[in-house]
């Protein structure tokens, strides 16, 4: 299949010639990766935290030995009550534990800066923890799948979803579009060329740097993130590749339907990116949306394969748990292709 | 296999085509003899790109019907692809690609070796192959149109359809495209050439004048300038656009238009250069000469077009 070769040749080409964008599309999933994966977190560290003590007994120096140990916060010393205040206003710390003798049993009093209230709940919650360390609690908690509450092992899923709708719908929509704007599409059209073969041409190069984002994703996920490796990488494999194909159909019926890169950009952009961002559960928990954006987000391609990656890559479960996401997202590619042929057909 | 002699290379019957309100082709018939070059002259927006993308198959007709190479446009859609070459109104190659992957990458879209058929090409495409790792896109004018040309004939076509093939082009490398076009004549390619110049009418075989998607006449480019008449004149003054208003008042002047550094005069029935120039300079006119002019397929359009 010559003809197919070149093609894919070709658009082997236009790549590597346009070094700015290879290097965006190659370098931006790692950096997106590497940066949820570390700096930017849900979790809170490195608590600020101070101590006022009435009268110096074992169960403060307890307390204070603990805090010290702890890694969540940070130690910065016993103060008079007085400088509380002004300390939490200056932001030199986040919280502070009072502990005064009440006829002979410590009572603990927290004070905490809740002026970022996920920083400040977090605290309170290690705080009490802390303090409540040496009772027994007739609560027993424990934390299934991701134990020590990572944040990474959230957003890997999410990152996987927003960056191929991103290079694959755009990148295709895009490519295909600049042939209809500078005319060469119309010099394939009148080859002896099928329409068909056009079309894989311009998917299967994407396709494979797809692969290959995806190759690389995993392998940062897996090694620097630190996500449970196992023989369940098959399943996340090939639903990725699923959801990769969604997002190369999504691209080819964009090119269907708009004449110019611009508006090719803007409508992957718009139409796919920011609701990816705020309604695929990558960010922001679905359960907690009103109703009527819960209900939107099922046309989310995203939603679907964030979901199904939570299971596969995180829970480990096996792939029964996700026939229904991997069943959605099959629909989704059907329904797609379909629109896309028949858009197609309307302009020959 | 006896092979199908036609003796029309295209032959188009009552074609016309709509895009929403605006009728860009009516009723249009003509055909062009293998191996003749055959011209479409009109401005922009006459229907000439229209026309095109009806012959090339990537547009069907409203109405009528159209061969090529003695294939019907719409049910031998296919075997027509391979035995058109066709270039575009504007510049449709990669511009990222160089000069031998854009040559390269046609001749596989044919399923065709650029060896076998160079020497088809061979002859106005030395130029190019000084630099063929320069990218299209930073290719001169003149050979962005020898490169483009040379993509459309990679694959040996039977018959060339080159839509406005010197727009944008100095008029050396115009004079130098035609000339290329001729030799390809020569060797018995049929070809349908649309330009919006009208001096390159004049090294056509045939031409039709095209505008508003109606044909308005159609010949030998020397036969439709003969067939003008005498009565054109050419007017001069030194202060031409009064000149201008003026003979357009004139009862005895059908038509006044700029051509080049003069004036067109169309004459009426009653029309005498010596009383209208003694008329002139009564005016207030300076340096008044008015002398006979030779018709040219411009005057011929303005003429058309004007009674259409």
């Amino acid at each position: 299949m010559p003809v197919f070769i070149s093609m894919i040749k070709k658009e082997a080409l236009h790549l590597m010639r346009d070094s700015r964008t290879m290097t965006v599309v190659l370098i931006m999933p790692l950096v997106l990766l590497l940066l949820f994966g570390f700096a930017i977190s849900t979790e809170v560290n490195n608590v600020n935290v101070v101590a006022v003590v009435h009268r110096h007994d074992d169960a403060s120096r307890e307390l204070i030995e603990k805090l010290r140990a702890n890694p969540y916060f940070t130690f910065k010393g016993i103060v008079p009550f007085c400088e509380v205040e002004p300390m939490l206003r200056k932001g030199e710390v986040d919280a502070a534990v009072i502990l005064d003798c009440d006829k002979g049993a410590t009572a603990y009093q927290i004070i905490v800066d809740a002026s970022n209230p996920s920083i400040g709940q977090t605290a309170t919650g290690y705080m009490e923890s802390v303090i409540n360390g040496g009772m027994v609690s007739p609560v027993s908690v424990r934390t299934l799948y991701n134990p020590r509450l990572k944040s990474a092992y959230n957003f890997v899923p999410g990152i996987m979803g927003m960056i191929f709708i991103l290079i694959c719908a755009m990148m295709t929509s895009v490519s295909i579009v600049s042939e209809k704007e500078t005319g060469t599409m119309n010099l394939l059209l009148v080859s002896p060329v099928r329409p068909r073969t056009i079309i894989l041409g311009k998917i299967v190069p994407y396709f494979i740097l797809s692969c290959v984002i995806l190759a690389l994703m995993l392998a940062i996920a897996y090694s620097v993130l630190g996500l449970p490796l196992s023989s369940n990488i098959v399943n996340v494999v090939w639903v990725s590749l699923l959801y990769i194909v969604l997002a190369l159909l999504l691209g080819l019926f964009i090119s269907t339907i708009v004449s110019t890169q611009v508006t090719a950009l803007l409508v992957s952009g718009v139409l796919l990116m920011l609701p990816v961002i705020m309604l695929s559960g990558m960010i922001f928990p679905i359960e907690n949306m009103p109703s009527l954006l819960q209900y939107v987000s099922c046309v989310i391609p995203a939603r679907w394969y964030i979901s199904a990656m939570r299971t596969l890559m995180i829970q480990q479960l096996p792939v029964s748990y996700v026939v229904t996401e991997v069943s959605v997202l099959s629909g989704m590619a059907l329904a797609v292709l379909f629109l896309a042929v028949k858009k197609f057909n309307i302009i020959q | 296999m006896e092979r199908y002699i036609y003796e029309k290379a295209i032959d188009v019957q009552s074609v016309s085509k709509q895009y929403g309100k605006i009728q860009a082709l009516e009723d249009v018939s003509f055909s062009v003899a293998e191996g003749s070059m055959f011209g479409l002259i009109g401005p922009d927006g006459a229907g000439k790109s229209t026309l095109y993308r009806i012959l090339t198959t990537i547009v069907a007709p409203d109405g009528g019907r159209a061969t090529v190479a003695g294939l019907d446009i719409v049910k031998d859609y296919r075997k027509i692809r391979a035995e058109i070459g066709y270039m575009p109104d504007r510049f449709s190659l990669y511009p990222d690609l160089t000069v031998n992957e854009n040559l390269h990458f046609f001749a596989s879209l044919f399923g065709v070796s650029v060896k076998d058929n160079y020497d088809l090409i061979a002859p106005f495409f030395d130029q190019l192959v000084k630099f063929p790792n320069r990218r299209a896109g930073a290719l001169s004018g003149g050979m962005k149109q020898k490169l483009a040309l040379g993509c459309a004939l990679i694959h040996r076509p039977k018959i060339l359809l080159l839509d406005e093939p010197t727009t944008g082009v100095d008029a050396v490398s115009r004079s130098e495209f035609w000339d290329m076009l001729a030799v390809l004549k020569d060797k018995g390619m049929t070809i349908l050439v649309s330009t919006s110049y009208m001096d390159e009418a004049k090294r056509c075989d045939r031409i039709a004048l095209i505008n508003g998607g109606r044909i308005l006449d159609m010949d030998t480019p020397e036969r439709l300038v003969a067939g003008m008449g005498d009565n054109l004149y050419n007017a001069s003054a030194r202060d031409m656009y009064p000149l201008l208003l003026a003979l357009r008042d004139m009862h005895e002047v059908q038509d006044c238009y700029t051509f080049g550094a003069t004036l067109h005069v169309v004459a009426g029935a009653d029309f005498n250069p010596e009383e209208i120039s003694v008329r002139l300079n009564r005016m207030g006119f300076d340096d008044v000469e008015i002398y006979p002019a030779k018709g040219d397929i411009e005057d011929l359009f303005i003429k058309l077009a004007g009674n259409g």
